[in-house]
């Protein structure tokens, strides 16, 4: 079925798979590897004194109550970042399918975000929902609503899931446009012909029919929740107040980069690794079903 | 026109060879500093100054981004064998700094094996104490120094009937004011504060001459222990608490995200960096005032000195590092502790001057009566001769033990804890950090 090459001999595909090996163990497997070595070493910032210390890293990390808090805020996080991603790209995807005039130029306007840098569209929140110089924030406030994301964690979490969301909701769009336009019309015209209504016409042929689709955002969004969204709430929190907003990952390069406690940096690394392989693996056998789709 | 350029070109290698002869026989120094837009323009033009001067020395600076990333960087390039000669380090990476035995060069080693004499009592003594070792020889040489101090939106204090002149100099006096300011409605909060744990823990432990920590604030071992659960921390949460709760002062978030709130008139009484002196002046559209940091009068009547902020220059190491590289650093230290440049500095960057004299020659040329305030930090420094408690902090892991007082701090302002208890959580954890500090910097 599937088309194969084969080649002669052993050297010619040794060598051209060398570039790329060489690149994935310089770059991936080196470094990876480091990370879970120094996650048993307890070690100064420079490197001078250096001891191996077992599992006492793993150990602290899973003792200490604020792991497992940053941990929950984390899955709030990822949930609350994948939800609205998919949801509102889905609704864009669905109103920009239909036969408008300008289709193209909405389509263009609503792919725009992903360009942005995570820190400028951290900035641009910021003089949205600011207390005192944000467009929302400051009218808010003025309309007797205290708003205050500085101070309160709840408010805080609020704005760092929609500016994270936000930046995501067009690479979700794209997806699902291409999803639609794949849908055969024929599918649907029988729908329409049987008297099915358009809403009912959507939650029984269409999104059934973008579940691969759906399916496979869901873990590329869960992903870019866990790993992507640094910058975001670097810019606009630092993982406060009170540690709030801090997600895994934050909180791995607060120890490793701030405190300098490059250990228990690479510990959590580890503890993220294991996350990634764990989605990747998810990813890849929704991959393989979807052959047989 | 093709022998042409061919000649042109010839020409240009005649020209460039000499040259380049002649930027061999200077040796270069590599100088990693974190100063951003301005302030990085003056520092490129005090080493302009400096290679101008003389004819050994080239000084290639590079800005490398904030505090933390310079300083991450430089510990990276020196685990890779390639460090800067110079780096910029915060006053809050000191321990770190000088734990770090072989990576570093102490000044007054370096000073010494060049025969270059530069008497530590040249610096003023809030200065020169945050960076020496207990024996009072230089560790790494003074830079960047200012103080917190306070600022009052003088405009504001008219509007409520408050006196301009005779202004606020204790915490008892200050919440008066504030209600003053509030019931006048003279700006939408009366009291906000930058750098939370630098004004409110570090700044008054110093000035009321508490100790933040056991042996001396851990300037006489790795063994030190924090003491934030001291009836002056207590007093300090308890009035911001207080006050919040009053409806005069907002927390105005970590480091220096309040400053905000005081340039653009939102709050009439902040607490920040002597260093925004010259930020007011060109944004703040009212009369201002910089005095000294309040303190408790029923705690103490002569008040000591406050501590510095800012950051000091390290030498780093390196395998292949030549005796005449050790020598030109040693050649740009002597430079910056000139008199004439050290007010050249202080003139351009607000940051107060490292030497005694350059702060004289400042003063005798009247910069302070045409700039008045421009000294309340320098008093604020030089007020009293340092204590074991208000010479600054020797910490490992500064730099989490201040976010965990800012985190615990907010906490209480959220309302989910009292101030004992943010204390001694905050306590708990910050010693925890010191342990670990410990253990991982004994041999």
């Amino acid at each position: 079925m599937e088309r194969k090459t084969v080649f002669e001999g052993k050297l010619l595909p040794c060598l051209l798979v060398a570039p790329q090996l060489l690149v994935t163990i310089l770059f991936f497997f080196w470094p990876a590897g480091q990370a879970v070595w120094f996650a048993f070493l307890r070690q100064d910032a420079f490197g001078i004194r250096t001891s191996f210390v077992g599992l006492e890293n793993f150990q602290d990390l899973f003792a200490d109550p604020l792991y497992l808090e940053t941990l929950r805020n984390t899955l709030v996080f990822a949930a609350g970042v994948s939800l609205i991603a998919l949801t509102v790209a889905l609704l864009l995807a669905v109103m920009a399918d239909r036969q408008i005039r300008g289709a193209g130029l909405y389509r263009i306007l609503l792919v725009w975000p992903y360009a942005i840098a995570p820190a400028v569209a951290a900035v641009l929140w910021i003089f949205l929902f600011h207390p005192q110089i944000g467009l929302l924030g400051r009218a808010l406030n003025e309309a007797g609503l205290p708003f205050d994301y500085k101070l309160n964690g709840t408010q805080a979490m609020l704005v760092v899931i929609l500016a994270a969301a936000w930046k995501q909701v067009s690479y979700n769009f794209i997806f699902f446009l291409a999803g639609l336009q794949s849908i055969p019309k024929s599918v649907l015209e029988a729908a329409a012909i049987d008297g099915a209504r358009p809403a009912y016409r959507f939650w029984t042929v269409t999104f059934p029919l973008l579940s691969p689709t759906t399916f496979f955002l869901l873990v590329v969004n869960l992903v870019y929740a866990f790993f992507e969204t640094f910058g975001v709430i670097d810019a606009l929190t630092k993982g406060g107040p009170a540690r709030a907003t801090e997600t895994l990952i934050y909180r791995a390069y607060i120890d490793g980069r701030v405190n300098l406690d490059l250990g228990m940096s690479s510990a959590q690394s580890v503890v993220l690794m294991l996350v990634v392989i764990l989605l990747t693996a998810v990813q890849f056998r929704f991959i393989e079903r979807r052959v047989h789709y | 026109m093709q022998r042409r350029s061919f000649m042109a070109g010839a020409a240009a290698l005649g020209l460039a060879a000499p040259a380049s002869l002649r930027a061999q026989a200077r040796t270069e120094i590599q100088f990693w500093h974190a100063m951003p837009g301005v302030l990085g323009e003056v520092v490129a033009e005090q080493v302009r100054r400096f290679n101008a001067s003389q004819p050994a020395v080239t000084v290639v600076p590079s800005f490398k981004g904030g505090y933390t990333d310079t300083m991450t960087g430089a510990i990276a390039a020196w685990r890779a064998g390639n460090a800067p000669h110079i780096v910029q380090v915060f006053e809050v990476g000191t321990a770190t700094m000088m734990a770090a035995g072989p990576a570093i060069r102490p000044v007054h080693e370096l000073l010494g094996e060049n025969g270059v004499a530069l008497d530590p009592k040249r610096y003023l003594a809030g200065v020169r104490g945050y960076y020496s070792d207990t024996k009072g020889r230089l560790i790494s040489m003074p830079f960047n120094s200012s103080s917190a101090i306070m600022f009052l939106n003088l405009d504001a204090f008219a509007k409520a009937g408050l006196s301009t002149t005779d202004l606020p100099r204790t915490w008892a006096q200050l919440r008066q004011a504030s209600e003053k300011l509030k019931a006048a409605g003279a700006t939408p909060v009366p009291m906000t504060t930058s750098w939370p744990t630098w004004v409110m823990f570090e700044q008054m432990a110093a000035m009321h001459d508490v100790p933040f920590a056991t042996l001396a604030n851990g300037f006489e071992g790795l063994g030190t222990e924090l003491r934030l659960t001291g009836p002056l921390f207590v007093k300090q949460v308890e009035y911001l608490l207080a006050a919040q709760k009053d409806g005069l002062f907002r927390y105005g978030g970590r480091d220096n995200a309040a400053d905000g709130l005081f340039v653009a008139g939102e709050a009439a009484i902040s607490f920040m960096s002597s260093s925004l002196r010259s930020r007011l002046e060109k944004e703040a559209k009212f009369k201002w005032a910089a005095v000294p940091l309040p303190y408790h009068d029923d705690l103490t009547k002569s008040p000591k000195n406050g501590v510095i902020g800012g950051a000091s220059l390290w030498t780093l190491t390196a395998r292949n590092r030549t005796p005449a590289e050790y020598k030109a650093v040693a050649a740009y230290f002597q430079f910056i502790s000139e008199a004439e440049q050290d007010l050249w500095w202080h003139k351009s960057t607000g940051y107060v001057p490292i030497t005694l004299a350059g702060y004289e020659k400042a003063r005798a040329e009247g910069y302070y009566a045409q700039n008045p305030g421009a000294d309340a930090a320098i008093i604020q420094l030089s007020r009293a001769e340092p204590t074991p408690n208000s010479m600054g902090f020797r910490l490992g892991g500064m730099v989490e033990i201040r976010n965990i007082i800012q985190e615990e701090l907010e906490k209480a302002l959220q309302g989910q804890q009292g101030a004992t208890q943010a204390l001694e959580s905050a306590n708990r954890r910050g010693n925890v950090v010191l342990r670990n500090f410990e253990k991982a910097n004994k041999a």
